[in-house]
């Protein structure tokens, strides 16, 4: 290793107020030293401590307590559904959510979601800056989760540099072997918990260890563990760096009144070394102890300003805070700000944080009402769905008598988690003669049992005298009624009776 | 490296030392992971080798240590599936044939596995709507030659007509003119009093003339009134379908030279519980009785 980073050690100096240790630390992705071919230089971030860190770890217990726990919720929806509260049954094509249960067809409140999601972030990221990046997002929550481990089996920045200069002794080896198997046994864990999503999560766990579960159940297992070993354990801040597209997608949400994470410079500058009892004047508060770059999961450098590689995890927030506080200085050098106030400061003008903006305004409408979409869509979810088909081939047939028969594919979705009985009927032609494949001809009109939670297709035929010469068609209403609570669902088709 | 080799100044790399005016080729060596997946993928194909089959030999090939074989593959899976299916076919099988419509399940079983068998055996002639052309009768419509009760279709398929099964459902209609049974001028009569067997536009005369040829020659197996007989296979006269067209010369060539369609015995071909699925479905497109 040739670059600085490896050369700097734990060497620190007190070269500035004798209260701070000043960090000899280069940032190993600071903005003029990038090239576009070069193998990456580790990162050992230093533990931070602060609010931004307590938030963050908050987040982390959180969201992974989230994900690997609720699998296992449990959600009554008798006897004729699965009992776990979230659960994509794809051999069932069903989607639970708590109460919410998807049928294939209706993957539209899938697309509500996604649209959620995305304008969501689009909110977030035009008010906040990238809290998604630095709070949110699974890549940084298990990055930082195996950042923790490594810390908590190699000790923290210096003490990894050292390890890692080190030759390998008996007690490296301990700490790099206890180091990975405890990475992979979270990976394994994350990939564990994902197929729970996918089956009734305590079958499935019997079924996974003793080697019954489908062989789907292991790959994604495999696939997944792979990944969080890889891009948690050794990818980390490339993923964002490289492979993420929202790091440049999100340049267009952000404005000069969005909150980022940010060096103020106009307070900062001139930075140097300071000594104790040294006087302020004529000098920035910045004494250059480069904390906020030794806390940085990304190799960068704040002060060198915006940057694409920051995740704004404001962990040098926190840095910059506890030194500040140490040598008696007001804390934010720095801090959450927008653009504006920095030109607000240098024009001499008062600072305004300006929330409502109009694009702000113009996410927070479209939220609402792609939710009021979706809550109205489900509130009036029907349960009772007719769908028909017609026969295209042949489009319609010519009996012996002269009479035209039409056959079609009626659909009955009974979305009710209890049997139903339905009647069907046919309006809008007249002497139509109705039949049904399965069911006695003597019984009109025809009573159709729907299982509970499913789709029943039956085939119906309906038969007419001719049509008078050069009509094509005739339109038809399919009406299904459940027999019990009356309540009905009607289709629109047409009777084919000649050449177009 | 003990020799020298040349190094290019501007790159630093060494140079293969062949030089044409002027230009020097360099000598970069291959990408260290490229190498090192070529050398694995060499290894792979030798034991690739060893284990799978491999090598073509005169009248075999080489088996492979791991025994492998495709058509075993294909084998095992298709007898996998029909062990899945058992569950459904073992109740075809034991259900009586009209009883089967009568049954969701073993319904919906039937037409989805018989709509494939229909595509891939029956359509050439029949059409994939099942809707027949001229000479390949409609299976939608109500009018059968031998018969619409599941049952009846279900002997249909098994034996076939005029096939080379023993059992086959057989029957042969005269040649009239072809074999002189009847004169031109007597055949065409004739075909006008099958023309007014139905309604349809007629010589009147010419029918009158034939009313009593007719049951002299065609009564005994299209029946007095024409409305025909399923024991012969014979179409009725009366109605409005028409298996080789209801146009004056068509019906005068029927006459003149016979009709009669062919159709495989599917018992030999099929196995049972395919069979009776084939003849619920054909019954469930609308013209069953």
């Amino acid at each position: 290793m040739n670059s600085k980073p490896g050369s700097v050690m734990d060497a620190t100096s007190t070269a500035s107020n004798n209260m701070v240790e000043a960090v000899d630390v280069e940032a190993v992705n600071r903005a003029d030293d990038r090239h576009l071919f070069e193998s990456r230089k580790a990162i050992h971030p230093k533990l931070a401590h602060g609010f931004f860190r307590r938030i963050k770890w908050a987040a982390l217990v959180t969201m992974l307590g989230i994900y690997y726990i609720l699998p296992w919720v449990r959600w009554d929806r008798g006897p004729s559904a699965p009992n776990q509260a979230v659960l994509v049954d794809f051999p069932h094509q069903r989607f639970y959510f708590f109460f919410i249960e998807i049928w294939p067809q209706e993957v539209y409140y899938i697309t509500g979601l996604l649209i959620l999601a995305a304008v969501g972030l689009f909110l977030v990221t035009s008010l906040f800056g990238r809290v998604w990046c630095g709070f949110a997002c699974p890549q940084t929550i298990w990055t930082d989760l195996f950042i923790a481990v490594e810390r908590l089996v190699e000790g923290d920045r210096n003490k990894r540099l050292r390890l890692d200069q080190q030759p390998w002794t008996m007690g490296k080896v301990i700490k790099k072997v206890t180091k990975h198997s405890t990475w992979i046994l979270i990976a394994m864990a994350t990939g564990g918990a994902w197929i729970f999503y996918f089956h009734d999560a305590p079958t499935l766990i019997k079924q996974f260890f003793v080697l019954e579960a489908p062989l789907t159940a292991y790959i994604f297992m495999a696939l997944l563990t792979g990944t969080t070993y890889l891009l948690a354990g050794f990818a980390r801040e490339q993923v964002c760096t490289f492979m993420c597209p929202w790091p440049r997608i999100q340049a267009a949400m952000i404005d000069e009144d969005s909150l980022n994470v940010m060096y103020r410079d106009d307070r900062g500058e001139p930075r140097g070394p300071h000594k104790k009892n040294e006087s302020w004047e004529g000098r920035g508060h910045c004494i250059d102890c480069k904390q906020c770059v030794a806390v940085c999961p990304m190799g960068i450098d704040i002060r060198d300003g915006d940057q694409l590689e920051c995740i704004q995890c404001a962990l040098c927030i926190d840095a910059c805070n506890g030194v500040m506080t140490k040598i008696d200085l007001p804390k934010g050098l720095i801090a959450y700000d927008t653009g504006k106030n920095f030109a607000a400061r240098a024009a001499g003008q008062k600072q305004k944080y300006n929330l409502l903006r109009l694009r702000i305004a113009m996410y927070t409408a479209v939220l609402i009402l792609v939710s009021s979409i979706m809550v109205f869509g489900l509130l009036n979810r029907t349960i009772l769905e007719l769908n028909i088909q017609r026969d295209r081939n042949p489009l319609y047939v010519t009996l012996s008598d002269g009479q035209v028969r039409n056959g079609y594919t009626v659909k009955i979705l009974n979305k009710k988690s209890t049997e139903r009985v339905f009647s069907l009927t046919v309006k809008g032609v007249k002497a139509a003669r109705m039949r049904l494949i399965g069911f006695p001809e003597d019984q009109s009109p025809p009573l159709i049992t729907v299982k509970p939670d499913s789709l029943r297709a039956v085939r119906v035929f309906i038969t007419l005298p001719a049509l008078e010469p050069g009509a094509f068609s005739l339109p038809v209403t399919f009406t299904a009624t459940d027999i019990g609570d009356r309540t009905t669902a009607q289709t629109e088709n047409v009777f084919v009776g000649g050449k177009p | 490296m003990a020799h020298n080799k040349p190094i290019d100044e501007v790159s630093g790399t060494s140079t293969t030392g062949h030089e044409w005016d002027g230009i020097r080729e360099l000598d970069t060596p291959l990408p260290r992971w490229w190498l090192w997946t070529f050398y694995a993928c060499i290894a792979w194909s030798v034991l690739y080798w060893i284990a799978m089959p491999a090598l073509p030999l005169a009248s075999d090939y080489t088996r492979g240590l791991l025994g492998y074989s495709q058509r075993q593959v294909v084998q095992n899976q298709l007898a996998k599936a029909r062990e899945g299916q058992s569950v459904y076919s073992d109740k075809i099988l034991s259900t009586p044939l009209d009883q089967i419509e009568m049954d969701p399940e073993l319904l919906e079983f039937a037409l989805a596995s018989a709509k494939s068998t229909f595509g891939d055996n029956c359509a050439t002639c029949h059409g994939s709507g099942a809707d027949g052309g001229q000479g390949y009768p409609n299976l939608n419509d109500d009018e059968w030659l031998w018969g619409g009760t599941v049952s009846d279709i279900h002997t249909t398929l098994l034996y076939g007509i005029r096939s080379e099964n023993d059992e086959t459902r057989f029957s042969q209609m005269p040649a009239f003119l072809r074999d002189e049974l009847l004169t031109r001028d007597q055949v065409e009569d004739l075909a006008n009093y099958v023309l007014s067997l139905s309604g349809r536009d007629h010589d009147g005369q010419a029918a009158s003339r034939t009313a009593s040829l007719y049951q002299e020659q065609c009564s005994a197996c299209h029946g007095s009134d024409g409305t025909g007989s399923r024991l012969d296979g014979a179409p009725s006269l009366t109605d409005g379908i028409w298996l080789y067209g209801d146009s004056y010369s068509a019906i005068v060539k029927s006459i003149s030279n016979m009709r009669g369609g062919m159709m495989p015995a599917w018992g030999d071909r099929l196995d049972p519980a395919t069979l009776r699925s084939m003849a619920v479905y054909i019954h469930s497109l609308g013209g069953g009785e």
